[in-house]
């Protein structure tokens, strides 16, 4: 192997390293928690302040946060359909929120300056434990939306059409988490990699319009997981006929 | 080497599943229920109370203007009315007074008529009396001629 320039990049990088906190004998990434908390905090800060005062005549803060209200209410009416779109709103909300801060946080502030004895800090949805653990709730969610609301029922998705599809839709429930997962771990991952390559590379100017095409895949990238995580739920309680 | 940091080493990885997956999950269901109740619901109250409120004062506004249109169609029935009546009270008046005029015109005709009929039957009877007056005193006359004449001889 030696020490191609390959290496020295990834060595630069730091691909891979994580911050470990040990609990007892388990074991978590550290460097993920710190920036989700803070980007939680961010969150619930601009919530805590924009519902502080709320009136009829929406002013300052309020205003964004309705406007994402109303953005979610759609999202979640559109995909899961009007009976029960109430119920799931706050999980694809929360899912959306989350993933968009998560995304938008790990791009926009200059986490490197925050130096780390392991790893280093950025986006929580950079780290596949995170996304899988997003996609997983989705799939609990979706199992959940369509037993509580068809019981039993519920079964009869999978040989919809036809039994020909059982083996399909057997199949879908693993691919689903996994599709979800790895899509948004890839995109951000691949993301922060090309924007660290080219900073590592060309430090000036290039990076910039890279850095807006992340920001644009990062919002985008919410909205999809958000969209699907509806779509699936919206599929499971969803009447045949 | 570069492979065994990138996907999954016995020290870290990209893919290094450990209790951050589950951990994180739990976060991230408590947060669903922190935004629940700071988030959606407050937020949730306050739109759809202002969508009943814009709702309601829409269809207010539509009965109260149904209502404006009732009264104007109802005031311009009056006024149409009004304007009859007072149409048919001013032609009343005007053939009334057309009446009066004609009964007064009628009157004075006919009392200047009997007037004048006075007046010529008067002055007819006092030219009479005066002609015969007149043919008294001519008579008188001649026979007071004839009388002289009959005396100077």
């Amino acid at each position: 192997m030696g020490l191609s320039p390959f290496n020295l990049l990834f060595a630069e990088l730091e691909v891979g390293k994580h911050l470990y906190w040990q609990i007892g004998n388990i074991r978590i990434h550290g460097q993920v928690f710190m920036t989700s908390w803070i980007l939680i905090g961010a969150l619930l800060t601009l919530v805590v302040v924009g519902t502080k005062k709320m009136e009829r005549d929406p002013k300052g803060v309020q205003n964004l946060l309705e406007f994402l209200w109303d953005y979610i209410r759609d999202l979640a009416r559109t995909q899961i359909g009007e009976k029960v779109y109430r119920d799931w709103m706050p999980f694809i909300g929360t899912l959306f929120l989350f993933i968009f801060v998560s995304n938008w946080g790990g791009a926009l502030i200059p986490w490197r300056f925050i130096k780390l004895p392991s790893g280093e800090l950025g986006a929580p949805t950079a780290d596949i434990n995170t996304t899988v653990a997003l996609a997983l709730l989705v799939s609990l969610s979706y199992f959940y939306a369509g037993l509580s609301n068809k019981g039993l029922r519920y079964f009869e998705y999978y040989v919809h059409p036809t039994p020909i599809m059982l083996p399909f839709k057997i199949v879908e429930d693993f691919t689903k988490p996994l599709s979800l997962s790895f899509r948004l771990f890839g995109n951000i991952l691949a993301d922060e990699l090309v924007v660290a390559v080219l900073v590592f590379l060309v430090p000036l100017v290039l990076p910039v319009p890279v850095m807006f095409l992340g920001l644009f895949t990062s919002a985008i990238q919410a909205l999809i997981f958000a969209t699907l995580a509806a779509y699936y739920i919206g599929e499971a309680v969803e009447e045949h006929h | 080497m570069t492979s065994l940091i990138l996907f999954g080493a016995s020290e870290g990885g990209l893919f290094d599943f450990d209790a951050t997956l589950p951990l994180m999950a739990v976060q991230v269901v408590i947060l669903t229920f922190i935004l629940n109740t700071l988030f959606f619901k407050p937020v949730g109250k306050v739109v759809e109370e202002r969508e009943g409120y814009v709702v309601s004062s829409l269809a207010e506004a539509k009965k109260k203007l149904a209502e404006v249109e009732q009264l104007e169609a109802d005031l311009k029935s009056q006024l149409k009315e009004a304007r009859q009546s007072a149409q048919s009270v001013i032609s009343e008046a005007e053939a009334d007074s057309d009446n009066l005029f004609r009964e007064a015109l009628a009157l004075a005709t006919a009392e200047a008529n009997a007037s004048r009929e006075e007046t010529r039957r008067e002055i007819d009877s006092q030219k009479k009396s005066a002609l015969n007056q007149i043919k008294l005193d001519a008579e008188k006359l001649g026979e007071l001629i004839v009388d002289r004449l009959l005396a100077s001889k």
